[in-house]
This record gives structure tokens, sequence and C-alpha cells, in this order.
């Protein structure tokens, strides 16, 4: 019993996600629609729950429950807690949107959480089966939420194209899953690593196995050439679910990758490194390239995503401590980018009008110098231009693929990124240079639009002092991975 | 006091940098005659804190001053360490002096977004001069990136007809450059574990990562020069800025390339420097000769004046490849003095812009029947351009030339040509704007200069007329440095075998 006992104090924020969705779920129908900014609230304060129970069981050991089937890192407590973070900032971007599309309803809040639940099991997941689970947890969450507009076509459509290519992914991680297990027996990833050690690395079965495995991993990430969803699924999804999946579901793709691929399959890292240097220099050169063409915001967005992925494979592929450290970096800025640059969209939408073409930014300045200015920044930071953080994880990943040898990818690197640079300068340019289109004022809710700024002011200021987040990401990658 | 006197190179950074977070919050459109007070306070104060590197300069010391260090991202061992020797002081006090005179010069003729086009200008010396006393290579990179974010905003918005097209290629010409140069940097720091410069000073490197780092550099620093064939941006960027911008391009942004050569390029890879100067020295002669020549033909006076720049920069890069101290500190004084007669070109440009909205040189002709105080200021720049005795243009154009006679006889004499081509597409411009029969009724109704206009030109001509007679300062300033920067130059940095592991 005792045993039983630690296991759940170990998961104690994810049974309380999991209350509470539940919690929701049944709430919800007993609730009348006007006061269903209760739900709203409840789930702000399930998470906030939830990072406290992940803040005070903090322990800088490693820890693992249930079997050795579920682990307690530091890694996975930052990650966590930076889930959190975003889907708690997501939460507060979308509620006007929600509520001015009939969508603000009591599934949405609980499917998020059982979302983020899924995130959170994927995070933590030690047996490749747990991954699995919380993997297809998080899947079937995100399926029915871009669907959740049900009688949009294109979200619907949207949605189908998810559903079918990502079950497919799913199976491919799944087939690789079971062809490791057939060679080393085990499921634990720990287990797998030293298994690996004692067979042949150059087997062929192990080799196809990690084959599928990593095409599962780029296909959730969205990394070429597993992209397509990408770019169709930004774009049909309502925004706020466009944000949604854009944003915190890519560091449970990033602890899943460094689970399975950096603790399980290590000794097949030679092989790994080669995949993860195609998939990064082709997501950059066509992510920044296809992004060029784009003229809805969302769309390209989805590209833009694409590209910084490709960053991101750049520290993993580095296969280093500096390298992961580096990525989990990357991931971070990322996050608060996709965060900004969707909540902007969300800003100017309003009821009837979706402001998802690059046309609906012309002459923001006009109507809006601060909304202008934030979105300046978010803009120069997803260009990865001093002094904003998007530089810094452009920069650490680069040092880090320099670092492991890689010179002339890097500078295929940069000079993509110099290209890519253009499309950001395009937004900047239609904010500033041109006039106004509409000039209908902007109406949003202060608590919005104070962590709207708080959001876009942060790249700046993390810009200017990078060095706690770099410490943190440091700490928990060599903590969690020795 | 003591704080203010050990901090001299943070406040000249970072006063102009709240400054214009002050006026962008404080200022609108609304209060207009408030913002532009406010604006001119700021860079007033921002100049006077810089002024301590003139009355407190050490002129016996060739190595750094000012120094201040703290620990930035011990991550990455990158440390806040600044500092100024001989070459950067003076260009620290020529950034914030322009930065005054851009702000008094668009007093009324900035009348749309103010506090923006204000706060733009006092963002950007104070980056400006973070380039400039930057020691670290990380920070250095973080200044220099920034910098093109409230250019690139300057152009856009306040700039001519085709202020995108031209405002875009800007920014993506010099990213791309400076790009490499990041790469360059992380290179040097993974083989020095530090981002401090003077580590890379004492770097060994074999020939072969010495000319790939060179030329990482060189794709920074000559596009910002710019030097041919690499200078297309500037001519677009020139014409369609607004003239506070296009001082500002013309008098810093140029020369921060020039300083950067003589900062990392140079120093970092002195083998490379030594292997590829006959490279150099045929990029600055083409600039010099041929930019020239293009500048003749031009029928804009802003891209007139924007190839001359090129062709005034092309002597910069060839004082540098000489390696005399001559030609360094000729080169140095050529910096400084471009910096004010470009600044007063361009403004004396902006002069007639407000009043005909016109920069052709056709539409003008006998503006010295209107405006005759005027012609006699942009007469006595179009002369120093042309490098006339006694002003400014002359002391480094000079100095240069004969450092490059004792080098090569035949590189000095073509180099000499620019006395008659300067001469020739300054000359002929004046004389079609300013002189002959008044050209038509617009000229006719010119209004002579204003009190606000005759200070900035005053301030300027007297600049360059001081310079030229007595450019004794300048050259003290650099002495010491450009002495040292030569005997670190010689000292090759090519691991020799057997002293190395």
């Amino acid at each position: 019993m005792e045993y039983i006992k630690t296991d759940l104090i170990t998961v104690l924020p994810e049974l309380t996600v999991l209350c509470m969705a539940m919690f929701i779920l049944l709430l919800d129908l007993f609730i009348k629609p006007k006061n269903r900014i209760v739900i709203y609230g409840l789930a702000q304060f399930t998470l906030l729950a939830a990072a406290y129970f992940t803040v005070s069981t903090y322990n800088p050991a490693v820890g693992y429950a249930f079997s050795n089937m579920f682990v307690d890192d530091p890694l996975a407590d930052i990650l966590k807690l930076m889930t959190f973070l975003g889907t708690s900032v997501m939460l507060v971007y979308t509620r006007q949107y929600m509520q001015l599309r009939g969508m603000f309803r009591g599934e949405y809040y609980a499917m998020v959480l059982f979302a983020m639940l899924g995130m959170m099991i994927m995070i933590s997941g030690q047996s490749m089966l747990t991954i699995y689970m919380g993997l297809e947890l998080l899947s079937l969450c995100l399926y029915s939420l871009v669907a959740f507009d049900r009688d949009s076509a294109s979200a619907t459509e949207a949605a189908m194209k998810y559903f079918v290519l990502g079950a497919l992914a799913s199976g491919m991680l799944l087939y690789g899953m079971s062809m490791i297990y057939g060679m080393t027996g085990s499921l634990n990833i720990s287990e797998i690593s030293s298994a690996l050690l004692e067979t042949n690395p150059k087997n062929p079965v192990l080799i196809l196995g990690l084959v599928f495995i990593v095409a599962g991993l780029a296909f959730k990430f969205g990394a070429v050439p597993f992209q397509m969803w990408v770019p169709d699924v930004y774009q049909g999804a309502p925004t706020s679910i466009t944000m949604l999946i854009g944003s915190v579901p890519k560091f449970a793709a990033f602890a899943i990758t460094i689970r399975l691929l950096v603790q399980g399959l290590y000794p097949l890292a030679i092989d790994w490194q080669d995949m993860l240097l195609i998939m990064a220099v082709l997501s950059i050169a066509i992510g920044n390239i296809t992004a060029i063409a784009q003229t809805n915001l969302k769309r390209m967005l989805a590209y833009s995503t694409i590209s910084h992925i490709g960053f991101l494979l750049f520290g993993l592929m580095s296969a280093n401590l500096n390298g992961f450290a580096s990525s989990m970096f990357y991931i971070t800025a990322y996050l608060l980018m996709t965060l900004a640059g969707f909540g902007m969209i969300l800003l100017l939408s309003r009821q009837g009008f979706e402001a998802e073409n690059l046309e609906d930014l012309k002459g923001l300045n006009k109507r809006s110098p601060w909304a202008a200015i934030l979105m300046l920044i978010t803009m120069f930071s997803m260009a990865g231009v001093p002094p904003t953080l998007g530089f810094y994880a452009k920069f650490t990943v680069l040092q880090a693929a320099l670092q492991a040898g890689f010179l002339w990818v890097v500078v295929f690197a940069v000079l993509m990124a110099a290209i890519g640079a253009f499309y950001y300068l395009r937004i900047v340019k239609l904010m500033y240079f041109d006039a106004p289109k509409d000039c209908s004022p902007i109406n949003a809710p202060a608590d919005m639009q104070l962590v709207l700024s708080v959001n876009a002011v942060a790249l700046l200021l993390l810009g200017i002092m990078p060095q706690t987040l770099m410490q943190i990401c440091g700490v928990a990658i060599s903590l969690s991975l020795q | 006091m003591y704080f203010l006197n050990s901090h001299v190179l943070s406040f000249s950074i970072w006063l102009p940098i709240l400054a214009g977070v002050v006026v962008l919050l404080l200022g609108n459109d609304n209060k207009p005659n408030f913002t532009r007070l406010l604006a001119l306070a700021g860079s007033l104060a921002a100049f006077a804190v810089t002024l301590p590197l003139y009355t407190h300069f050490n002129y016996a010391d060739g190595g750094f001053q000012f120094q201040e260090m703290a620990r930035w991202i011990p991550a990455f061992n990158v440390n806040y360490h600044l500092g100024v020797d001989g070459i950067a002081a003076p260009l620290i006090l020529l950034t914030s002096f322009t930065t005054v005179i851009v702000v008094i010069a668009a007093w009324e003729v900035i009348s749309n977004n103010i506090a923006q086009y204000m706060a733009a200008f006092l963002i950007m010396s104070g980056l400006m001069i973070g380039v400039f006393s930057a020691l670290d290579g990380l920070l250095y990179y973080v200044f220099w990136e920034a910098m093109l974010i409230p250019m690139f905003l300057v152009i856009g918005i306040w700039g001519g007809e085709n202020r995108v097209y031209a405002t875009i290629k800007f920014f993506l010409y010099t990213l791309l450059g400076s790009l490499l140069m990041l790469v360059a940097f992380i290179y040097l720091y993974h083989q020095t574990g530090s981002f401090e410069i003077v580590d890379y000073y004492k770097l060994p490197l074999p020939l072969d990562a010495q000319v790939l780092i060179f030329m990482a550099f060189f794709m920074a620093f000559a596009v910002k020069i710019p030097m041919w064939p690499v200078h297309t941006w500037l001519p677009d960027a020139h014409v369609e800025a607004p003239t506070g911008g296009s001082v500002i391009l013309a008098a810093i942004m140029l020369k921060l390339g020039g300083y950067s050569f003589l900062r990392f390029a140079m120093p970092i890879a002195p083998d490379a420097a030594h292997h590829l100067s006959g490279f150099m020295i045929t990029l600055s002669l083409i600039a010099i000769v041929y930019i020239a020549l293009v500048a003749l033909v031009q029928k804009d006076m802003k891209k007139l004046i924007a190839y001359s720049s090129i062709s005034h920069m092309g002597f910069v890069t060839l004082g540098f490849f000489l390696f005399s101290q001559l030609g360094l500190e000729g080169a140095i004084v050529q910096m400084i003095s471009h910096g004010f007669i470009s600044a007063a070109m361009f403004l004396c440009v902006g002069v007639l812009y407000d009043r005909m909205h016109s920069r052709q040189i056709a539409d003008y002709g006998g503006v010295v029947n209107t405006m005759p105080i005027f012609t006699a200021f942009a007469v006595l720049f179009a002369m120093a351009n042309s490098g006339l005795p006694a002003t400014s243009g002359f002391v480094g154009e000079f100095m240069v030339i004969l450092a490059a006679i004792k080098y090569n006889f035949w590189i000095g004499f073509l180099a000499a040509t620019t006395l008659i081509f300067g001469a020739a597409y300054s000359l002929w411009m004046v004389k079609r704007v300013f002189y002959g029969d008044i050209a038509n009724s617009h000229v006719a109704e010119l209004k002579d200069l204003n009190k606000r206009e005759l200070l900035i030109l005053s301030v300027l001509a007297l600049m360059v007329i001081g310079f030229g007679v007595y450019p004794q300062p300048l050259t003290e300033f650099t002495h010491a440095t450009a002495a040292q920067f030569l005997n670190q130059m010689a000292i090759s940095k090519l691991p020799v075998a057997g002293l190395l592991p």
C-alpha cells in the first residue's frame, strides 16, 4: 500500500488535471450558459494547482513510479511547468474568441485539459507504452478540437486530414516501437538502452525500427518530409485551436524525442543524427522558402513553424548535452513567440471577422501603436534578430551544431534564416509602412491585452537577459540525462 | 559622480536608449513641440555624457580605456565588456554629435509620428555607440544587428516613394552578411571558450581558418561600408531615406563597417589580412575610381552623394590595407571627416528637398540668386567633399594617398585621380544646381535658410574647416592606437610547427 502511495504522490499533478477535467465535464451539464465563466476559472485553477503540485514535489533527483513506467525528473518538471504556462496563456487569449463564436463550452476546456494530460504523460513516459498512451490521448483530443466548430467546412476538412495522417503517424511510431521491442525484449526506455549496448547496432531490424520511430516523431513535430498536415490544419482549424496545436504539444514532442532517441536509442545516435540532419536542413529550407509565397497569416505561421522545427532539430542532432539544452531553450522561445503571434491574430479578430490574412495587419501602427510594437517584437524575434529572445534561440542551436562539427550545414541554415527574415519583415512593412484598410478599434478584454503585452515584452526582456532561461534548460537537461 | 565617471560608456549607450523610450511613451503628434523638445533634451544629455571620452582620454595609451566588465550570459561565457581605444572614441563622439544634428534637422520637417521618429534615432544612437564600445563578440553582434531595426523603420515609414523596396533590400543585405559573421564568432567561441575579443587576438589560427574567418567578417563589413560590388543597397537606401536617415547612414553606419575591420577582421586574422591585401586594395581602388565615375552621371542629388560616399569609403579600406601608420591614421581621419561632410551634404539636399520636393538636379538652377547664404555653405561642403585643402576632406585623403604612393606608385596614382573625379562630380553638381540663371518659377520663390538650418550648417561648417586647418586632435586620438595596431598586425598568428601541441 505504501508503494502505491508514493506512486500516487509522484503523479499528483496528472491526477489533479484528470479529476478536474472530468469534474468540468460533469459540471458543464448543470451550469447555465451565462455562468460558463466559472468553468473557465476552474480550468485556470486546475493549471495553477497542477503547477503548485509540480513545484512542491520538485526533486533534483530522478524518481520513478509505477514499475518504472513513469519518470519524474527535473526535465519533466520544467517541461510540465512550461506546458501549464503555455496552456494558461492560451486560455486567456482564446476566451473572447470562443465566446464570440459560440464555442465557449465546457467540452472545450475539458478537452484542452485532457490534451494537456496526454502531454504530461508523454513528458514523463519512461516506457514506450506510456509514451504511446499519452500521445494518443493528446492526438484524439486535438483531432476533435480541430473540428470543434462543427459547422465549418474547412475545419472539418482539416480535422479529417489531421486524423488520417495522424493515425498513420501513430501507426508508424507503434510499428517502430514493436521492432525495437522485438530486438531488445523490453518496453522500458532504460532497459532498451542497456540492451542495445549488447546487441549489434547495425542490425537492420533495429535501424528499420528507428526509421519508423523517427518518422512518427517527425510527423508530430511537423518536420519535412512529414509536414503536409501542418499548413492545412493551421489554416483550417479555428485560430484558438491552431494556437493550441502550434504551441504546447511541441514540448511533448520534444520530450518523447528525448526519451526515445536520447535515453532509449542513444547507442544508435550515429544513425538518427543523419536522419535528423536531413530533416532539419529540409525543414529550414522548405519552411522558409514556402512561407514567402503565403498570403494567409496562419498558413505563413505554419511554414514558419516548420522552419523553427528545423532549427530545433539542429540542437537535437548535435547529440550532446549542450545540444539538447539548446533545443530545449529553442522550444521555450518558440512557445513564447507562437503564443504572441497567434495572440495578436486573436486580438485583431472580432465578431464575424477573422484577422487571418496578411492584409488585415495593414496600418496597424495607425490603429494601435502599442499592438504594432508588440507584433514588431514578435516578428523580429521569430526572424532571430537581436536583442530578442529568438536570436539567442537560434544562436544556441547553431553553436551546438557547430560544436558537433556541422560547419557548412550551419552556414546553409543562416543563409536560409536571412531568406526567412523576408516574410517577417513583410509583416512589419504591412503594419508600419502601409495605410490601414479598416480602422475599427481593437476591442479585447483587459486581461488578454495585459497578458499579451507581458508575453511580447518578455520576448525583448528575455533577449536582454537570457541567462536565467538558458540556465534552467541547461540544468534540467544535465540533471536528467547524466 | 564616481559612478558616472566609471560608467561613461554605459551611460553613453543607455541614456539615449532610455531617452528614446521616454519620448516614445510621452510624446505624440498632438503635442509636437513638447515631443521635439524632449527629444532634443535627450540627445543633448546623451551628447554630454560622451564628452568625458574627449576630456579624460589618455592619448599615450594605445589599448582599451574606460573599460567596464560584468558577467552577462555565463552559460556561454559572454560578458558585458565595454572599452574604447583611439579609434572608437572619436567615432562615439561623432555619433552622439550627429544625433543632436539629426534631431534638430527634423524639427518641422517631420510632422507625422514625430515621437517614433525621434525615438528611433535616439535608440539607434545608443545601439551604434554600443557597437563602437563592445569588447565582447556577442555583445557587439547584438548591438550590430539591433540597430538595423530602427533604421529599417526610419526608411520604411518616413522614406520616399520606393521606400519599401529600399528598406527591405537594406535590411536583408546587411542581415545576410552579419549572419556569416555570427558563424565566425561561434567558431571562435569554440576555439577559445570565450567571446572576449582580446582572447581572439591571441588565438593562433592556421591560414585556411584565418581566410574563412576573414571572409565571413568581410561579408558583414564590406556590405556595411559598402565596398564594390556589394554596395548596391546604399544608393537605394539613401535616395529613399528621410534626411535624418541619410545623415546617420552616411555619417555613422558606414563607419561601423570600417571600424569593425580594424576591430575584428584584421587583428583576428592578420595573416589572412596580409594574404588578401591585394584583393582588398583592388576592391578599394575600384570603389575609388569606378564609383566616382558612376557618381559623375547621376541625375539625382542624393544618389550622387551616395556614390561619392562609397568612393570616399574606398579610401578608408585602402588606408587600412596598406599597413602603414600614415595610411591607417589617414583612413581614420577620413572616416571622421566624411562623417561631417556627408552629413552636411545630405542636410543641404534636405534643405532643398523640403522646399522643392525634388532631388533631381535638372529641376534646379540658379539657386544662388534666391538662397545666397545657403549656396555659400553648399559650395563649401562640395569643396570639402572633393578634398580641397584647408577642409577636413583633404587631410585624410592626402595622408592615404601619400601612404599609397610609398606602398606602390601606381596604386597611389589611381587613388589620387579621385581628386579630379571628386572635384568633377561635386562641382559639376554645384554648377548645375546653384549657378546659372534661375531655372524655373519654383526656384524663383525659394526662401533662404531659416535660423535652425543656419545653426546646424554653421556648426558642421565649423567642424569641417576646423579639422581641415587643425587636424591635430584627431591624429592625437589615433596615434598610439594605430601604432599598437600595426605592431599587432605584424605578428603572425600561424601556429609554428613544434611549438604548439
